[in-house]
């Protein structure tokens, strides 16, 4: 367990990573994005001077009162809407080219969204294996590489249900490997877990902590949830509203896997606190 | 048993325990009140009358032709239903644009055309397809722009995310969402098609069940009459169960095919 494990303020632009390893290309790069909504009648800018960057393996969680931008910032980074300023670095390399996304990078990228969003109409193993799928994989290696995600996220037997047969819980277990399948080099989780309940999401997050260790994976996990946001997060972004703009990225200190019971030691405790005290002196 | 089987099975066994009861009532209610069998005719008449027709060729040979009319019909409307309303769907300007022009045929009683019809295409079959076709084409067409619309904006973020290309998003995500709108088209329109066809051959021509029923009408056959309406009403439901058969085999998915009971969770 690293020392300063209560967290420091830290500048947006310099990450504590940045120094540790100076060599290593960054997994993500965020430089000065800004997003503009422009209606008739008026300019919302939903997205203001965001600098982030994130190291290989690491595990970020971007946490806000709602309608302060997440959302807006993980679907910039998933190539669903482009920034009106700034660039991302997907391992250096831009991932938007004026309005239009690069394919070759969008293509390294998993995204998670609230609602699994499967397909009702293909199996587990076919919604697991869809991106393969599109991507022109053959059908054995789309069969392998499908059960040994199921395995991954603890649906092993279930390859052939239907997503109707599946808890809401199985049904967002079936969206990260689906997620998963293409080896992604960074996964992107929009509020995953949100609509699952209580338990059923302390038990999700047990399971990502562990499947995003057994992949290596780094990941954005947006959330408004701070305790989950601390107990999986190597970092915590908070971003606050109008515009949505960093306010504060806390490191946590513990290591990881975390053991459930982190989460009523008294470190864990004034992080969380210190967190949602920030978040109330933004009303 | 378990209820979930009970239930699966009741229909198998309300069924025809409500028609036996429905025709005990019949055969009562003409027994009491001493009616004629010319105005209502009892229901063993009727079965006796039925048999008569079942086992005569010319019947059949009528079944044939409005059977042929019907599918003939729905058929065309399913093309064109599936082509307009896929297009009206997607291209929005041209779905505003001809929207004053669709609601107004739709309030046009299309039954009144048939004289039209007869004039145009004569008392042959040509007639009652296009009169069933016009009557199947609406609900179709107009399920099948619901369904284009429908698409989910989340699973469209899936594919976009997955950079999938045009035909991708086509094959996996619209064709699919939109099949059980198709279908729901379908079972209305396989209906409205049996009925253009039935008003069709009322007005016009000498062949078909509809034919049928206005010459027993002529002929103060009321058994007969019976006899017919029960033969239409078994090709409508044979028709019916065929789409609806369909709909089972293409999309066993879909919430309007697998019943609840079937549902693990």
């Amino acid at each position: 367990m690293s020392t300063d494990h209560v967290g420091t303020l830290q500048p947006a632009a310099m990450p504590a990573s940045e120094h540790e390893r100076p060599t290593a290309p960054h997994k993500l790069e965020l430089i000065g994005v800004g997003k503009e909504f422009r209606t008739k009648r008026a300019t919302t800018q939903a997205l203001h001077d965001i600098n982030l960057t994130i190291s290989d393996g690491e595990f970020v969680s971007i946490i806000g009162r709602s309608g302060c931008g997440k959302t807006t910032l993980l679907r910039a980074l998933a190539g669903l809407l482009s920034p009106t300023e700034g660039r991302i670095l997907v391992e250096g390399r831009s991932l938007w080219k004026d309005s239009k996304v690069d394919a070759s990078v969008v293509s390294q990228l998993g995204v998670v969204f609230q609602d699994a969003n499967l397909f009702p109409w293909y199996s587990v193993a076919d919604n697991i294996a869809l991106p393969l799928r599109l991507r022109g994989d053959d059908k054995d290696q789309r069969r392998e590489r499908a059960h040994e995600l199921a395995e991954l996220v603890g649906l092993k037997g279930f390859e052939k249900s239907y997503p109707r047969e599946l808890s809401g819980g199985m049904r967002q277990r079936v969206a990260i490997a689906r997620a998963l399948s293409t080896r992604p080099k960074l996964l992107l989780m929009d509020e995953p877990f949100g609509a699952l309940d209580a338990l059923t999401r302390e038990r999700m997050n047990l399971e990502l902590q562990r499947i995003a260790l057994a992949t290596g994976a780094t990941v954005v996990f947006v959330t408004h949830d701070i305790t989950e946001a601390v107990f999986l997060g190597d970092r915590v972004v908070q971003l606050t509203p109008r515009p949505g703009r960093i306010s504060e990225i806390r490191t946590v200190g513990f290591d990881r896997p975390r053991h459930i019971d982190v989460q009523t030691g008294p470190e864990f405790g004034t992080i969380v606190r210190q967190l949602r005290h920030a978040l109330d002196g933004q009303e | 048993m378990s209820r979930d089987k009970f239930e699966k099975w009741l229909p198998w066994l309300s069924t025809p325990l409500i028609l036996a009861l429905f025709f005990l009532l019949w055969d009562t209610f003409v027994r009491v009140n001493n009616m004629s069998e010319l105005v209502l005719p009892r229901p063993a008449t009727v079965l006796t009358s039925l048999g008569e027709i079942v086992r005569s060729p010319d019947t059949w040979q009528h079944a044939r032709v409005t059977a042929t009319e019907t599918i003939g019909g729905f058929l065309i409307a399913l093309g064109c239903g599936i082509t307009v309303g896929a297009v009206l769907g997607k291209v929005r300007w041209m779905e505003r644009s001809l929207r004053p022009m669709i609601v107004a045929s739709q309030v046009v009683p299309k039954v009144a055309l048939i004289p039209l019809f007869v004039i145009w295409f004569g008392f042959g079959m040509t007639s009652k397809v296009i009169m069933s076709a016009m009557l199947a084409f609406f609900p179709i067409m107009l399920n099948v722009q619901l369904g284009v619309r429908s698409v989910d904006a989340g699973q469209r973020d899936v594919m976009r995310a997955l950079n999938a290309g045009r035909w991708q998003t086509f094959k996996h995500l619209e064709l699919k969402s939109t099949m059980p709108y198709v279908f729901a088209g379908m079972e209305v329109g396989i209906v409205f098609a049996i009925i253009g066809t039935i008003v069709g051959e009322y007005l016009g021509g000498s062949e078909g069940l509809g034919y049928l029923v206005v010459r027993t009408l002529n002929e103060l056959d009321a058994p007969a009459l019976f006899a017919v309406i029960i033969l239409l009403s078994v090709l409508g439901l044979l028709l019916y169960f065929v789409v609806n058969g369909l709909k089972r085999f293409f999309i066993p998915w879909h919430e309007s095919v697998y019943s609840q009971h079937d549902v693990n969770a």
